[in-house]
C-alpha cells in the first residue's frame, strides 16, 4: 500500500516538475523576444551563430537529406510497382520531404550538432562563471549569448530544410530514373502536379519553429547547468533529448494544424 | 559612467555595508550573521580559511547572489531591492576579478580587457585598444592581446582578469585572490598594482587573499571570517597586535589552535 502511494507521489513530483520546467522554458523564450525587440542587436554575433548553426550543418544535411530521398525512392518503387504506378515515386519523395522529413530530420541533425554544442558551450560559460562575470560587467546574459543563438536557429533551420528538400528529392531522381527505370518525365510532371508551394512553406514554418525550439531548449539546459564538467555533460544530454522529443511531438501538433 | 564620481562632497565613510547576512546552501549554512563595513576609498582585506566563504561573501557585494536575511548597501543602496536595471546601475561602478578568473573563452585576451570598454563607453575603437594595451602593460603582459584564453597559464589568466577589472577604473574593485598562483615576484608586483591604482584613483578596493605577506601590503583594515562571521576587524597594525586565538593561527599557519583542519 506504501509503495503504491510512494509511486504515486512519485509520478506526481515528476509530472508537477516537468510542467515546471516547461514554464521556466516560456520564461526564457519571453525574455529573449523582449529583449530582440530592444537594439542594438549583436550582429556580429548573430552571424557567428549563423555560420555554426547552417553553413556548417550544410554537410551533414546534404548527406542525411540525400540518402533519405534515395531510400524513399526505393521504398516507394516497391510498393507502387504493385499497381503500376511507379510514376508516382517522384512525387511521394517530394511530398515526404518538403512536408515532413526535410525539416524534421534538419531538425533533428542540428540538435545533434548545434543543439547539445548550445547546452555544452554555456554550461562550461556557467560552471567556469563566465556568465556571472556578463553580470558582474553590467552585460545581460540573454541579450550576449541566447538572443544570437535563437535567431541564428529560427533563421537558419528553413535555410537549411530547403536544401535538404531538395537534395532529397534529387537522391529520389537518381535512384528513380537511372537506377529503377521510372520515367524521367513522368517523376518530374508528378512532382510538378502533386506537390504545390504551400507543401513547401509549411514545411519551412515547421522547420522555423524546430530551430526555435532547439536553439531555446539548448541555451535553457546550458544556461541553467550546476555540477561541474558532470554537469555540462548531463546538461548537454538532456538538452539533446528534450529537443529531440519536443521537435517529435509539436511535429504532429503543427501538421494537424496546417495540412 | 567613466568615472563618475558624487559631486557632493564626500562625507559618508562607508561605500559597502553587510548587515546581518545569513546564507546557507542546502543544509549548510556559509555566512551567519555577518556584519561587515567597507570604507570608502580604502582598501579592506577579508582573511578567512579555504571554504569559509569569503568569495560567497564577495558575491554578496556585487548581487551574484541573495542573502536568505540581512541586506547589502551599496553607495547607500540597498541592493536586494533593485531590479535588474537598477542593479546595472550600480554594477556599473565595480569591477571584480573572479578567483579562477573567468575569462569569456571565445574572446582573445584583447576582446576580454576590452568588453566593459566596448559595452559601456562611446570610444573610438583605437582609443579601446590603447587603453587594453596599457593595462595590460600595468599586470605585466603586454604582447598577448591575441591569445586565446587557454592558451595562457593559470597566473597569467588571472592577470588578464586583473586587467578586466580595472579596464573601466571603477569605483569598487572586488578582488578573489589575485595573487595566488603567482610567483613572489609577480605575487610583489600585483600588490603595487593595487596599491598604485587604489591610491591613484581613490578606488575603494575589496580584497581576498591568503597570503600573509600581501594582506599587510595591500590592506588598509583587514577583517578576518570564520564560521560564517568576521571576528576581528581593524588595521594592520591591531591585527598583527591582536591575540585573538583564531586569527594568531591563521596567521603563523600552525596547526595548533581553535582551526581544526582535519
Ligand atoms: N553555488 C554554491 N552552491 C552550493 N554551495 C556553495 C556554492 N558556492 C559556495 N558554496 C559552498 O560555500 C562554502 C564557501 O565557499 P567559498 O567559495 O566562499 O569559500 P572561500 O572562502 O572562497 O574558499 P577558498 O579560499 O578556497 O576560495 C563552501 O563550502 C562551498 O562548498
Ligand atoms: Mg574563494
Amino acid at each position: 500500500m506504501n509503495k503504491i502511494a510512494a509511486t504515486v507521489d512519485n509520478f506526481g513530483r515528476a509530472i508537477l516538475e516537468n510542467i515546471e520546467e516547461m514554464g521556466r522554458i516560456l520564461i526564457l523564450f519571453l525574455s529573449v523576444l523582449a529583449w530582440m525587440a530592444r537594439p542594438p542587436l549583436k550582429l556580429r554575433l548573430i552571424f557567428k551563430q549563423m555560420e555554426f548553426v547552417g553553413v556548417k550543418s550544410i554537410f551533414v544535411v546534404v548527406l542525411t537529406g540525400t540518402f533519405t530521398g534515395m531510400v524513399m525512392a526505393l521504398q516507394g518503387y516497391y510498393g507502387f510497382r504493385m499497381f503500376n504506378a511507379e510514376s508516382l515515386v517522384g512525387s511521394t519523395v517530394a511530398l515526404g520531404m518538403t512536408r515532413e522529413l526535410g525539416p524534421v530530420l534538419t531538425a533533428l541533425m542540428v540538435t545533434a550538432r548545434a543543439g547539445s554544442a548550445m547546452a555544452a558551450e554555456l554550461g562550461t560559460m556557467r560552471v567556469t562563471e563566465q556568465i556571472d562575470a556578463l553580470y558582474v560587467m553590467a552585460a545581460n546574459p540573454v541579450k550576449h549569448l541566447i538572443v544570437p543563438r535563437v535567431i541564428a536557429g529560427v533563421i537558419m533551420l528553413p535555410a537549411l530544410t530547403i536544401v535538404s528538400d531538395f537534395m532529397g528529392i534529387l537522391g529520389g531522381y537518381f535512384v528513380g530514373v537511372p537506377v529503377l527505370g521510372i520515367n524521367s518525365g513522368a517523376f518530374i510532371n508528378n512532382i510538378n502536379k502533386l506537390v504545390d508551394l504551400g507543401d513547401i512553406y509549411n514545411g519551412l514554418i515547421k522547420a522555423a519553429f524546430f530551430g526555435l525550439i532547439l536553439s531555446v531548449v539548448g541555451c535553457y539546459k546550458g544556461f541553467n547547468t550546476t555540477g561541474g564538467a558532470e554537469g555540462v555533460g548531463k546538461a548537454t544530454t538532456e538538452a539533446v533529448v528534450l529537443a529531440a522529443i519536443s521537435i517529435l511531438i509539436s511535429d504532429y501538433f503543427l501538421t494537424a494544424i496546417m495540412f | 559612467m567613466f568615472l563618475t564620481r558624487n559631486t557632493q562632497p564626500v562625507t559618508r565613510k562607508y561605500m559597502i555595508k553587510l548587515v546581518d547576512i545569513h546564507k546557507s546552501f542546502g543544509q549548510q549554512k556559509v555566512l551567519d550573521g555577518l556584519n561587515l563595513d567597507i570604507e570608502d576609498g580604502k582598501t579592506t582585506v577579508i582573511i578567512g580559511g579555504s571554504g569559509g566563504g569569503k568569495s560567497v561573501l564577495l558575491k554578496h557585494i556585487i548581487g551574484l547572489l541573495k542573502p536568505d536575511s540581512g541586506q547589502v548597501f551599496v553607495d547607500d543602496i540597498d541592493i536586494a531591492s533593485l531590479n535588474d536595471k537598477g542593479l546595472n546601475e550600480v554594477r556599473k561602478k565595480f569591477g571584480m576579478l573572479f578567483q579562477e578568473a573567468a575569462l569569456f573563452d571565445s574572446m582573445n585576451v584583447m576582446g576580454n580587457v576590452a568588453f566593459p570598454l566596448r559595452e559601456h563607453t562611446r570610444k573610438k575603437e583605437k582609443e579601446i585598444r590603447e587603453i587594453v594595451r596599457e593595462r595590460l602593460k600595468a599586470v605585466g603582459l603586454l604582447g598577448v592581446e591575441n591569445k586565446m584564453p587557454s592558451e595562457l597559464s593559470g597566473g597569467m589568466r588571472k592577470r588578464v582578469g586583473l586587467a578586466r577589472a580595472i579596464a573601466m577604473h571603477p569605483q569598487i574593485v572586488l578582488f578573489d585572490e589575485p595573487t595566488t598562483g603567482l610567483d613572489p615576484v609577480m605575487t610583489e608586483a600585483i600588490n603595487e598594482l593595487i596599491v598604485e591604482t587604489q591610491k591613484n584613483f581613490d578606488l575603494t578596493c575589496v580584497v581576498i587573499s591568503h597570503d600573509v605577506q600581501s594582506i599587510f601590503t595591500v590592506g588598509h583594515k583587514i577583517a578576518m571570517l570564520y564560521k560564517g562571521r568576521i571576528i576581528e576587524y581593524g588595521t594592520p597594525e591591531k591585527i598583527k597586535m591582536s591575540s585573538n586565538p583564531v586569527l594568531r593561527q591563521f596567521l603563523s599557519g600552525s596547526l595548533e589552535g581553535p582551526i581544526s583542519v582535519i
